[in-house]
């Protein structure tokens, strides 16, 4: 129920943003757009606490993006470091280790965050098991029981 | 204080055009497949990233910002999705990496 009336919120909030026309036709029009698109996905059973993760919004907000912006600023400097350099300085590695988190949204959490930095890719994704291609092979070695890691894991029990 | 604005936007977008251009010689000169997709990986974090933020400085606290903000969140939920499954793709169909050797000497640039 919290998740229906969140997501019914945010997706007028949303319409209200992108259009920018407050005639009574066009509101009452974005009112309605909400109310469809929020049955079609009560339909396809995807408001819960997956597909409309409000329960995460505060901590990820205030203390993982900041965070995870900094490290991608650092690592994408490291990696133009590398274009740049004339000898092109890397060394490709294929890293496998086991993730600490339990749900899938912590999963794809992490998962989206290796991807995200540049450095690493994340390759195959599974419970207990991900494997990442990283550019360098120090990139590789932190991967596993990073603070990222640590991190998406604090963030999923909350 | 206006100028002061125009300025930081426009070090923003210089510095972001730069990342562009630094992603896009990465993709050149990157041995292979997965390692071109680091190089792409830096036009779509700090390349989009610092020219949207460049934009919105000059936007002010307008709809516009508001709009360039949901650009940027779109681009930071959607391509680390489209960069995996493209990963996981090749992968599948064996494309193997091309890997370091253990011997090389470290990598320090």
């Amino acid at each position: 129920m919290i998740h229906s009336f969140s997501a019914l919120i945010a997706l007028f909030i949303f319409w209200l943003l992108l259009s920018g026309m407050y005639t009574p036709f066009l509101v009452a029009a974005g009112a309605g757009s909400a109310v469809a698109v929020l049955l079609i996905a009560h339909r396809m059973d995807v408001v819960d606490h997956e597909g409309h993760p409000i329960h995460l919004a505060w901590h990820a907000f205030f203390s993982y993006w900041p965070w995870l912006v900094k490290e991608i600023i650092f690592s994408a400097w490291d990696v133009s470091k590398r274009i740049w350099h004339p000898s092109l300085p890397i060394s490709p590695s294929l890293a496998e280790f086991v993730p600490t988190q339990n749900t899938d949204m912590g999963l794809v959490i992490h998962a989206n965050s290796i991807t995200l930095t540049p450095g690493t890719i994340s390759i195959e994704v599974a419970q207990g098991r991900f494997l990442v291609h990283a550019l360098t092979r120090e990139g590789a070695a932190g991967l596993a029981g990073s603070e990222m890691d640590r991190r998406c894991t604090s963030m999923e029990v909350k | 204080m206006s100028v002061v604005i125009d300025v930081l936007s426009a070090l923003c977008l210089v510095a972001g055009s730069f990342f562009c251009l630094t992603g896009g010689i990465g993709l050149i000169r990157m041995p292979d497949f997965y390692t071109r997709m680091h190089a792409a990986s830096i036009v779509e974090t700090l390349g989009a990233g610092l020219i949207l933020l460049g934009l919105m400085l000059e936007a002010g606290l307008t709809l516009i910002s508001v709009k360039l903000a949901m650009v940027g969140l779109l681009v930071f939920f959607a391509s680390p999705t489209a960069s995996h499954a493209l990963a996981r793709a090749a992968f599948l169909r064996g494309l193997m990496p091309e890997l370091a050797k253990a011997e090389d000497a470290s990598s320090k640039p």
